[in-house]
């Protein structure tokens, strides 16, 4: 009662100071977790980073529409062979404990994300030193020219330095009881919303940050967040307005709640990219002693032409879907024009699997999870009996992620023929698909981690380190475009679609879509 | 008397330790932790180090002995997913759980036994045969489908009660309660129905067969020959003698609503343990799977024991006998 009684104290206090006579509008939110903790170095879950970045903020920040622009430093430069990266910090903010923010803040937030038991430190990988120039100037040095470092540093949360070694919390949590960091806990942040009260997996509740430094363009005086794990339950919980905004909401249920008064679902494309990988490497189908069909670039042709994409958007999607002929989302490539898919032909699958030597067709086994994308195992049920039907036998096999991943992300020991798998390139940027999904694996050079198809292509490993480090746009995209129509026309992998967002709200809830899947509230305006 | 307490008491510590040793071995089918930490562009090196952090290079026997180690001493370990003690999580989570299965299991008895002396009684009444229509759904339609209707009905269509959630709790000590405040009143009406509504029908259904089964022996004949007025035999005699196993029953069903509340738990979004260990699953998270799993089993021994104690109490037949025959069947 008494944490109750005090958040709601605190809240009003904050409301009757910020507002002048507006009615409270508070927003009342539904997801379907909890974020791990208020950890925001910790943990490397999109749900949970796209959350703290209503309360944390980097040197830059996206947009509604993605774009990189100036959030806690003004303006950068960098120097010609994009090593030396010079920020100037914004003057006169101040974190929610009146603190001050300068280039110690900076300095130590840095070093904070690279502990090894930090699991956003993949965001700084590239950063070999952060350096103090005075009080509102940095300066950091990549290891390797790296063009895109801001594109990752919206993802690296600046804490106060001063509030962290007060309240212990200067290291990450590790997996020991005696050394667990308050940060989990408690917040600390210099962003537009402050956590007034939390109850882990229950509710957390914001307010208004009333000294944000930028310009206010919600009309919020308090936010809730509650998980709701259960689809059907959540879908209730909105219709009966006991929530103004939910997601995700499952397709079957889009036009309940389109078709209820005062609430509708917001569509949108999201940036993760769905598609198939065939292994590549193995000589023989792993597990078998059977020849592996794989290796010929007919048979992976086939089993792209006998795919009717459209059919699987339709009947399986109900349209929330965008088929696509590459590895990323078109929002995300500027040339994705270029490309487009081989059309569906079952016919022409059937006669390049006789040229490959099939006549009689051919199986291998299909791995697929069933709880990680939408619609994951219906998409796989669907591709299975597409392919059976120009002779390529499917053993599908469906899984939930947790088994599902650890079975075929060991690079050591690739367990699986034909599967399906989802991607959104954590920089929003092609290079991280071409080195993670498309490069051939090397653990020296730590290149296709994720390349599931283990194909190896010498060209393509030869552009990849010239993507990372190349300034003009053009040339890059030239590049990128190479290596993808290389992965085009090579079928190293089939590209499926990207999903669709669904989120519903209320009618009288305006706010920005962003295609990661973050929900921001400072676009949030309730009428 | 002390004999079989400490005997019990050993047999108990033994239940748990196979518990968590069974629940030790499963976890290596549920899938890897790792994976779901680490970010996705995460390197090889990253990954070994977290899995060293982690413990899980140790071979199985060693991770199980270390686990049983820090457990006997309370400690439960950190969970990978929320990054904070176990033991502060699942104490955190209980309340919910025990409020929401005690109310349950309190309205399971308080319609079930009526219901079941009144079919009893009556058994060809058309209201006996409506109770026991409608009691075939309780024990046939699946909780989640039952909490969906509900909330379906009573949350959107009539907007009288919250579809989620415990409402406002209160505070008491270290406990936090649904029953100080009129939103968490609300709140655990329908997921108290939810659980309640299997125990229910199964605590009536019992009761009904053993009316019958009592209402034909020789003492309720004598006593009826005696010139006792109708309730004095129903409710003195007959009740009072089918009462015995339905305690042991709704007794040890309390262990079931605990267990199996994480279904209703998870339709209703109600914060408690079993909707921790639901996520825990997902996310592999074992140090909660595993306390959890051993929690619940410490539940069921509890109760066992208390139930065993209680036909010590009630049965004088069994004074007589060597203590360990009471089992419970």
């Amino acid at each position: 009662m008494k944490r109750t009684l005090l958040a709601a104290t605190t809240a009003l206090a904050m409301v009757v100071a910020g507002a002048t006579g507006v009615n409270a509008k508070e927003l009342r939110w539904g997801f379907q977790t909890d974020t791990d903790s208020l950890d925001p170095h910790a943990h490397a879950v999109t749900f949970t980073i796209g959350f703290l970045g209503n309360v944390y903020e980097g040197l830059v920040r996206r947009d509604a529409d993605l774009k990189i622009e100036p959030a806690l430093a003004e303006s950068w430069t960098v120097s010609d062979d994009a090593t030396v990266w010079r920020f100037n910090l914004r003057k006169g903010v101040k974190f929610h404990n009146g603190n001050d923010f300068n280039a110690d803040d900076v300095v130590f937030s840095f070093k904070r994300i690279a502990d090894p038991d930090a699991q956003m430190k993949t965001n700084v990988a590239s950063v070999k030193e952060v350096r103090k120039i005075d009080d509102h100037t940095v300066e950091i040095i990549t290891s390797a020219p790296n063009p895109i470092l801001t594109s990752r540093l919206n993802s690296v949360f600046i804490m106060d330095k001063e509030w962290s070694e007060e309240t212990g919390s200067t290291k990450v949590t590790v997996m020991d009881q005696d050394k667990i960091s308050p940060a989990g806990q408690t917040s600390m942040g210099t962003g537009a919303f402050v956590i007034t009260d939390r109850t882990a997996q229950v509710k957390t509740t914001l307010v208004p940050n009333k000294n944000w430094w930028d310009k206010t363009q919600h009309n919020l005086t308090k936010v809730t967040m509650t998980p709701v794990k259960q689809d059907s339950t959540r879908v209730a919980a909105l219709l009966s307005g006991e929530l103004d905004m939910a997601y995700p909401v499952p397709t079957q249920d889009i036009n309940r709640v389109n078709s209820n008064s005062g609430t509708s679902v917001l569509v949108g494309p999201e940036l993760r990219t769905i598609f198939i990988f065939m292994d590549q490497a193995s000589k023989n189908l792993f597990g078998t002693d059977t020849k592996n069909p794989f290796l010929d670039v007919r048979v992976r042709k086939a089993l792209y032409q006998a795919i009717n994409i459209e059919a699987i958007k339709k009947k399986i999607m109900r349209n929330l879907a965008t088929p696509s002929a590459i590895m990323i989302s078109p929002k995300l490539f500027d040339r994705a024009s270029d490309f487009a898919r081989y059309p569906y032909d079952p016919a022409a699958s059937k006669n390049l699997l006789a040229d490959a030597g099939y006549p009689d067709g051919l199986s291998a086994r299909f791995d697929c999870p069933n709880d990680r994308y939408v619609n994951d195992e219906q998409i796989c049920q669907a591709v299975t009996s597409m392919a059976a039907k120009v002779g390529i036998k499917l053993n599908l096999s469906a899984k939930p992620k947790a088994q599902y991943f650890k079975q075929v992300l060991n690079p050591k020991n690739r367990d699986y023929h034909v599967g399906l798998i989802g991607w959104t390139p954590g920089s929003f940027d092609s290079h991280n698909v071409v080195t993670n999904l498309i490069a051939s694996y090397s653990d020296e050079k730590k290149t296709g981690r994720y390349n599931l198809s283990n194909n190896r292509d010498d060209r393509i490993d030869e552009l990849n380190p010239m993507i990372q480090s190349e300034g003009s746009k053009a040339k890059r995209d030239a590049m990128i475009a190479e290596v993808y129509k290389r992965v085009h026309d090579n079928v190293y992998y089939i590209p499926l679609h990207q999903q669709a967002l669904a989120w519903g709200k209320r009618d009288n809830v305006t706010l920005q879509q962003r295609g990661d899947n973050v929900f921001r509230f400072r676009y949030v305006t309730i009428n | 008397m002390i004999a079989f307490l400490v005997r019990r008491l050993l047999q108990a510590i033994a239940v748990m330790a196979v518990v968590a040793l069974c629940a030790f071995f499963m976890f290596q089918f549920v899938g890897d932790p790792v994976n779901q930490m680490v970010a996705e562009d995460a390197t090889d090196e990253d990954r070994e180090y977290l899995r060293e952090q982690l413990g899980l290079n140790d071979p199985i026997p060693v991770q199980f002995g270390k686990f049983a180690l820090n457990a006997a001493q309370g400690n439960f370990g950190v969970s990978y997913q929320h990054k904070r003690a176990v033991s502060t999580l699942i104490l955190e989570r209980m309340p919910a759980t025990l409020e929401l299965a005690v109310t349950a299991a309190i309205l399971a008895a308080l319609l079930g036994v009526p219901m079941g002396v009144y079919t009893g009684l009556r058994r060809d009444g058309f209201a006996s045969k409506v109770i026991m229509t409608l009691s075939l759904i309780g024990i046939s339609l699946p909780t989640f489908l039952i909490g969906i209707l509900l909330i379906y009905l009573f949350a959107v269509i009539l907007g009288w009660l919250p579809s989620f959630g415990r409402g406002e709790v209160v505070q008491v000590g270290a406990w936090e309660s649904n029953f100080l405040s009129a939103s968490g009143l609300k709140s655990i009406i329908l997921p108290a129905i939810t659980l309640a509504l299997f125990q229910m029908t199964f605590i009536m259904r019992l009761i009904r067969s053993e009316m019958l089964e009592v209402l034909r022996t020789d003492f309720i004949k004598f006593a009826r020959a005696r010139g006792l007025s109708n309730r004095a035999v129903n409710y003195g005699h007959a009740l009072k003698n089918t009462l015995v196993p339905v305690i042991t029953i709704i007794g040890l069903q309390l262990g079931s609503l605990i267990a199996f509340a994480i279904i209703t738990e998870t339709v209703f979004q109600w914060p408690g343990m079993g909707q921790l260990f639901l996520q825990a699953v997902q996310v592999v998270d074992i140090p909660i799977m595993s306390a959890y799993l051993i929690l619940i089993a410490f539940f069921f021994v509890i109760i066992n024991l208390i139930v065993d104690m209680l036909y010590y109490v009630v049965d004088p037949r069994l004074r007589v006998d060597q203590p360990t025959g009471g089992g419970h069947g």
